[in-house]
């Protein structure tokens, strides 16, 4: 047992497999923190964390926001919309202004793919990214992978279908390291436009048939179609209509009958139902949906508490 | 150089519980209003030790232990150079209340029972709190933390350790004291 091998949360790739499980055996002690009558601990009562959200999110800022707050830590929130960077400051201008008033860590989700690389490199506090662009979403793959190591015992061995706009997702390529790195298999299904080119060299299967990828899979994780990813008025279609989407990629309980499987059902969120998945089965038994958000408090938690561990003996 | 001196041997340690459960019974009767809570991660070895006895020398299985973690509570996070690891916190009854005897091996500084006292406020307000330990390191508190019940007393050096080794652990059931390298 001992540190995270790293100072800064920047996506999965940056992780070894020993980081990864010992986010997760200390994720273990905090859900049994928060599962107590009393849900709060002391531990980061010095420190004081900025949350800077350069794009929109409720689940994630929420589910940081409360981890923080559970661990006792200053909070500061931020959001784009109503900032100076709409006026022309620069990113790291920003989080320089922010960093004089003596913050120690910081929480960035940002619209461009490498910003929290970027940062960390220029700025002393510990950073975690909380997504950027269609690059990672740290947190989101590692809360993914325990709930299904909560639900089925262990990650290893498992077979995971990614399902849906594999092109945007951020949580996709997280979740294809960390998975991968914990010894599970994967499939991204989807429509041909929305697969990325070359994604087999990360060593995935690609499939286009969702009835095929069903059949393979012990996991099913669906993902959100990003309309606002499609041009600002919808110019680049990726496919024809949601309906034609619905019926070809949507998961229901008649194709579930029809392949006899039932995988646990796993969505990041925000769901649109009817579209990729059906409301019934959103709410059914095997799915996780709500645990994986559950989980999600007690992984940021544990992120947290980690990375600020290291923090006084760097200086 | 490295030193070893036994404090207690098998036996002593066997003898030294049993004399302390006895005491328990004098204060608690029957243990119907009054639950154990070990420490984690070394004291809940002799908590577990303290609920058989009891139970044996009452003739029941009522007597209630629950395993309390303090490392969110410590208060040398992010003074020392690894992370602290935490272990299970595993209380299944309400403390509110009720009399709470805290049982630790060893108390030393005081500060883990500083942060047990306030980690156990999260289940609650027990009507009364005591404590229990093996050895008792006499002189060397930080805080002002004093124990209900004694195993031993031992006056040490902070260069010396205090270790109540158990058999599911350790192979042996003893209490050593160790010089430790500086």
């Amino acid at each position: 047992m001992g540190a995270l091998s790293t100072k800064h949360l920047l996506g999965i790739k940056q992780l070894n497999q020993a980081d990864i499980e010992l986010i997760f055996s200390t994720a273990d002690n905090f859900k049994e923190v928060i599962n107590r009558p009393i849900k709060k601990v002391p531990s980061l009562r010095d420190i004081t964390i900025a949350n800077l959200f350069f794009e929109n999110s409720t689940r994630t800022k929420l589910s940081f926001e409360l981890a923080e707050k559970r661990l006792s830590a200053d909070v500061v929130n931020f959001s784009a919309a109503a900032s100076s960077v709409s006026k022309g400051e620069t990113l790291i201008d920003t989080v320089n202004n922010i960093l004089a008033m003596k913050v120690d860590m910081v929480v960035m989700r940002h619209p461009n793919p490498g910003a929290p690389i970027f940062l960390s490199k220029h700025i002393k506090a510990n950073i975690i990214n909380a997504g950027d662009g269609a690059h990672e979403h740290p947190t989101q793959a590692l809360l993914d992978a325990y709930s299904i190591r909560e639900k089925l015992g262990d990650v290893k061995g498992k077979r995971v279908a990614i399902v849906g706009d594999i092109l945007h997702s951020r949580v996709a390529l997280s979740n294809i390291y960390c998975l991968q790195k914990l010894g599970a298999e994967v499939m991204v299904c989807g429509p041909p436009t929305l697969i990325p080119k070359h994604i087999q060299s990360l060593g995935v299967k690609v499939e286009f048939s969702l009835d095929k990828a069903l059949e393979w899979s012990d996991i099913c994780m669906m993902l959100r179609i990003q309309l606002e990813r499609q041009g600002s008025d919808r110019s680049v279609k990726y496919f024809p209509s949601l309906r034609e989407y619905h019926q070809l990629y949507g998961l229901t309980s008649e194709r579930l009958k029809k392949v006899k499987r039932s995988p646990v059902i796993m969505h990041p969120g925000p769901i649109n139902r009817g579209v990729e998945i059906s409301s019934e089965l959103a709410d059914s038994e095997n799915s996780i949906i709500l645990n994986q958000v559950e989980n999600g408090v007690a992984i940021r938690m544990a992120v947290l508490y980690l990375l600020a561990s290291e923090h006084e003996n760097e200086e | 150089m490295k030193s070893k001196r036994l404090i207690l041997n098998q036996t002593q340690l066997a003898l030294t519980i049993k004399r302390l459960c006895f005491q328990l019974i004098e204060n608690h009767n029957d243990f119907s209003d009054t639950v154990l809570i070990g420490l984690q991660p070394r004291g809940i070895y002799l908590a577990k030790r303290i609920q058989k006895e009891l139970n044996q020398i009452l003739g029941s299985e009522k007597v209630l232990l629950g395993s309390l973690d303090t490392t969110f509570f410590r208060d040398d996070f992010r003074r020392r150079d690894s992370p602290l690891i935490p272990n299970k916190t595993r209380i299944d009854f309400i403390i509110e209340d009720k009399k709470v005897v805290l049982i630790d091996d060893v108390l030393y500084t005081g500060r883990t029972i500083r942060s047990g006292l306030d980690a156990m406020l999260a289940y609650g307000r027990p009507k009364l709190v005591e404590l229990l330990v093996l050895v008792d390191r006499r002189f060397s508190r930080h805080l002002p933390i004093e124990p209900n019940y004694v195993g031993e007393t031992v006056d040490s050096v902070d260069s010396e350790r205090i270790e109540a080794q158990w058999e599911e652990v350790d192979g042996k059931n003893q209490v050593i004291l160790k010089e430790i390298k500086q």
